[in-house]
């Protein structure tokens, strides 16, 4: 059960729900969230790699998911900081009206 | 089935219940709920995948720290309802529904074609050192340090723009 | 490898002198200034005269026969496989003459200029061109082969059109120096086929060893034929023959000297020249110098019609060219070479003197050309009436000026290849010539009457001015006619008592052909009657003509009048037999036709289509692209999306 297809698999899932996530919903907080969501995903497929070709590779898996994790963190920072200047401006956090680079 | 599969099924439902709650809320408080019920279950696998370091760092900097942000940052904006904008109509949400199924199943179809490890993980090879904190470590300072530096120099260029981002006045 | 005799060395320099003059002429005009110009190109000329002259000399001190020759090779033009072209110049008594010729009239041409021109803006110009084209001839007339001489042949054309359209401020000049080239361009075309022609059956293209070819034997006489007819195609462009005279009368938009000298003495000749040149290779294609003879007949009688019935002073003259032209034709289609010769010879001189006495009637009439505001001149301008008065004269077939001796020798050798029993053909030809020049009498003499008899029909304004302004232009007119009084004797008959130098002196020329047909000696008392006979049809249809054209309006007799034919062919003839105006219907036309179709078509069609086309595509294909950027967010994850699902796609499927 527990294997690396199978972890892949989870991944593969929680991507597609991201996905889902980014696309259907107008929600810029929720869209932000999804995004955590893949990034999530991502990491997992590379921890379970990681784990798949020990001892022949290294710490890669582990490391490369710390530093996504510490990338996550500064893009919701700088994304939920464009977002309150945007609000501040417009009142509002609907995606769909963010229609301004139209055209 | 051992423990260590069950445990792995129940963490990796629960983490698809919690993505699910995220996409499908329109309070944007419960998303963040189910991100952290998503992420607290994903740090298990880490866990079960000998990479305890790693999950702490999820719970406590993921969970505990970005979404807490979210969190704030909702409280701040103080949504009303008529600000959170309309979603589109059922019609449309099926299609793209279709795509992600879509999009899954093609991930699916892929890996199964990699054809890789259809066996269990190999408990006897693992080192205990593997996953420790000493060995991350280890290997962020000495062989992956310069990934480590510019990670740093991306955390102070987003912390500054968010600053200056987020001021009430420029 | 240099001449083998050093006075061959000077050859060269005969055609450079005047390039060198243009040159200072052309591109430092400015500097030198207007009056100098003249000067400088009149030296020029004259340079060549006197090397023309020295070499002539030297010539005559050779031995008689076909050793007479001077010859010069500076370099190889073209050496390519079997080709071999060089940069040879020839000096033959062929090449004496049209050289002696050439730089004579052409210098008392140039003197005249100065004195013509001297009010023009643009001296340096016209003075650079007229040397050019004395170069251009020279190279042409001293040719040691068909290349070289088509240097000369394309050089004369392209002066002939800076000349003719040298005041090109007025449209019409620009037209007709156009027309002169394109027309020129066609016989052009024939001239090379023809000489790709003779390298292809005679495997060489210089002179002398196409007159000595074996091949000439051996070779299918179609084919000789039909290079031959192309040459000629080439010379009926050049000399102004059927079917591509048209040119010859606008040309009369260019300044008079030039029509003098290019349209009367010289560029006009170069046809003549080619085919007495090359007479071996003609002699080798009989039924092209049956042609020859024909073309030249045709276009003698049709000239002479249509210079009757025109009013411009220089386009009678012009046509008048075009009619002796035809005569110089005949008589190298009926084998005489050397009587061709001789009446490009005599012509040179009567015709210049005929254009420009005509210039200095319209020069001192004040730019008049129409022959009905003129007349009675005699009384203002009494030099220029007696030097035209005589070369009228001479063109008419008065003796003892030159065009009795040259004339009646053409029209005695036609008549004797009648017969010798070539056919009844000839006794065609020879009624034509005899008609000609019963017709060369009358329209000469009407201008003559016209001009300077009975009363002067001008603005009364005109009648203050017209006095002999230009002393120069009075100098060259004079010798000129001095010339032409005497000239005429090289080529005394034996029959009336002369030695006939000229065939003397030419013989070696033809006879280096192995089967050039030779005069018969000529037969005394027969000869005398024929002479006796043209003198008499021409002297009286002078003088009629002269008494008939003094008054105005003219009574034409009764007789004419009451003829069915005569206002036909009057009408016919005014128009120029329609010749102009079919060209202008079946081919300029049309091509100008299918050029607009072909513009529309192709041009604005297919390439300007193709290129805003694009342009248009790319804005198209723009403006779609535009609308994916619609700033919804959602739409560009769909689309990340959409693509991402596609990547994957492809790898499923491959």
């Amino acid at each position: 059960m527990f294997t690396l297809s199978n972890c892949l698999i989870l991944a593969a899932a929680l991507f597609s729900i991201g996905v889902y996530g980014v696309v259907a919903r107008r929600n810029i907080l929720i869209m932000l969230m999804s995004v955590e969501l893949m990034l999530n995903a991502a990491n997992l497929a590379l921890v379970s790699f990681g784990r798949y070709y020990w001892p022949r590779g290294d710490h890669a898996g582990q490391v490369f998911v710390m530093l996504a994790i510490a990338v996550a963190a500064a893009e919701a920072a700088v994304g939920l900081a464009i977002l309150l200047a945007y609000f501040r401006n417009r009142e509002s956090a609907d995606s769909g009206a963010m229609g301004l680079l139209k055209g | 089935m051992t423990i260590v599969d069950i445990l792995f099924l129940l963490a990796a439902i629960a983490s698809v219940v919690g993505a699910v709650q995220v996409v499908s809320q329109r309070n944007p408080v419960y998303s963040a709920l189910g991100l952290i019920a998503s992420l607290v279950s994903m740090a298990i696998i880490f866990l079960l995948l000998h990479a305890p370091f790693l999950a702490v760092i999820q719970v406590a900097v993921y969970a505990g720290a970005i979404v807490v942000l979210f969190l704030f940052v909702i409280m701040l904006l103080n949504l009303k309802p008529e600000d959170l904008g309309k979603d589109p109509d059922p019609p449309v949400r099926r299609r793209v529904a279709l795509g992600s199924l879509a999009l899954f199943i093609l991930l699916g179809i892929n890996l199964a074609r990699a054809g890789l490890g259809a066996q269990p993980f190999a408990e006897e090879q693992v080192d205990p050192t593997y996953g420790s904190t000493a060995a991350v470590g280890e290997a962020l300072m000495t062989g992956y340090v310069l990934p480590f530096e510019v990670t740093s120099i991306l955390v102070i260029v987003a912390i500054v723009g968010a600053v200056v981002m987020a001021k009430r006045k420029l | 490898m240099r001449a083998a005799d050093p006075l061959a060395l000077l050859l060269p320099w005969i055609a450079l002198f005047p390039l060198l003059t243009a040159a200072v002429n052309g591109f430092g005009g400015k500097r030198i200034g207007r009056e100098v110009a003249g000067w400088i190109a009149c030296a020029g000329v004259f340079s060549s005269f006197v090397l023309g002259l020295r070499c002539c000399f030297g010539l005559l001190e050779l031995p008689a026969g076909p050793e007479r020759v001077l010859k010069d090779v500076i370099g190889t033009w073209i050496s390519a496989g079997d080709l071999h072209v060089t940069l040879s110049f020839v000096f033959d008594p062929l090449s004496a003459v049209m050289v002696l010729v050439v730089t004579g009239v052409g210098f008392l041409i140039h003197v005249y200029s100065i004195g013509y021109m001297e009010h023009d803006e643009d001296v340096q110009r016209y003075f650079a061109y007229l040397n050019l084209f004395t170069f251009a001839m020279l190279v042409l007339v001293l040719a040691g082969n068909l290349p070289m001489m088509f240097i000369g042949w394309e050089g004369v054309g392209l002066c002939s059109y800076l000349l003719i359209g040298f005041w090109f401020t007025d449209p019409k000049n620009a037209t007709a120096g156009r027309k002169a080239f394109l027309v020129n361009r066609v016989g052009d075309f024939g001239f090379l086929i023809g000489m790709f022609l003779v390298f292809t059956t005679l495997h060489t293209l210089d002179f002398a060893e196409i007159a000595s070819s074996q091949f000439l034997r051996l070779a299918a006489p179609t084919t000789l034929t039909i290079a031959t007819l192309c040459l000629f195609l080439g010379a009926t462009g050049k000399s102004a023959q059927i079917p591509l005279f048209v040119w010859l009368p606008d040309a009369m938009a260019g300044p008079t000297p030039v029509s003098a000298l290019i349209h009367a003495a010289t560029m006009v000749t170069a046809g003549v020249y080619m085919i007495c040149r090359m007479s071996a290779l003609f002699v080798a294609a009989p039924l092209t110098l049956s042609i020859v003879a024909g073309v030249g007949a045709i276009t003698a009688l049709g000239a002479g019609l249509i210079a009757l019935t025109q009013n411009d002073i220089k386009r009678v003259l012009a046509y008048s060219t075009i009619s002796q032209l035809g005569y110089m034709f005949l008589a190298a289609g009926a084998q005489a070479f050397d009587a061709a010769t001789f009446h490009l010879f005599t012509h040179a001189f009567f015709k210049a003197l005929l254009f420009l006495g005509a210039g200095a009637v319209i020069h001192d009439l004040a730019g008049e050309q129409d022959v009905r505001r003129m007349g009675g001149l005699k009384r203002w301008l009494p030099t220029t009436y007696i030097t035209f008065l005589i070369a009228a004269a001479a063109i008419a077939g008065i003796p003892p000026l030159a065009g009795f001796f040259s004339k009646d020798e053409i029209l005695w050798r036609v008549l004797e290849n009648f017969l010798q029993g070539h056919g009844v053909y000839w006794l065609g030809l020879w009624l034509i010539g005899i008609a000609v020049a019963a017709l060369t009498a009358g329209y000469m003499f009407r201008l003559v009457a016209l001009v300077f008899f009975g009363s002067f029909r001008g603005a009364p304004e005109a009648l203050l001015k017209p006095a002999e302004k230009s002393a120069p232009m009075m100098k060259v007119l004079v010798a000129l006619a001095g010339l032409t009084a005497v000239v005429g004797f090289f080529g005394v008959p034996e029959a009336l008592g002369g030695s006939y130098r000229w065939g003397g002196f030419l013989q070696p020329v033809w006879a280096r052909g192995n089967e050039v047909q030779l005069p018969l000696a000529h037969g005394h008392w027969a000869e005398v009657l024929h002479t006796a006979l043209v003198l008499g049809i021409s002297g009286l249809v002078a003088w009629r003509t002269l008494d008939l054209f003094k008054s105005w309006p003219v009574h034409l007799p009764s007789w004419l009048l009451e003829d069915p034919v005569f206002p036909a062919i009057r009408r016919r003839a005014e128009v120029a037999f329609g010749v102009d105006e079919a060209f202008r219907r079946w081919i300029v036309e049309p091509l100008y036709a299918g050029a607009a179709r072909l513009w529309q078509v192709f041009d604005v069609g297919v390439i300007d289509k193709a290129v805003n086309g694009t342009a248009d595509s790319v804005g198209r294909l723009a403006g779609w692209a535009r609308g994916m950027q619609t700033g919804t967010v959602n739409l560009y994850a769909v689309v990340m999306t959409v693509g991402v699902i596609l990547l994957l796609l492809s790898f499923t499927l491959i």
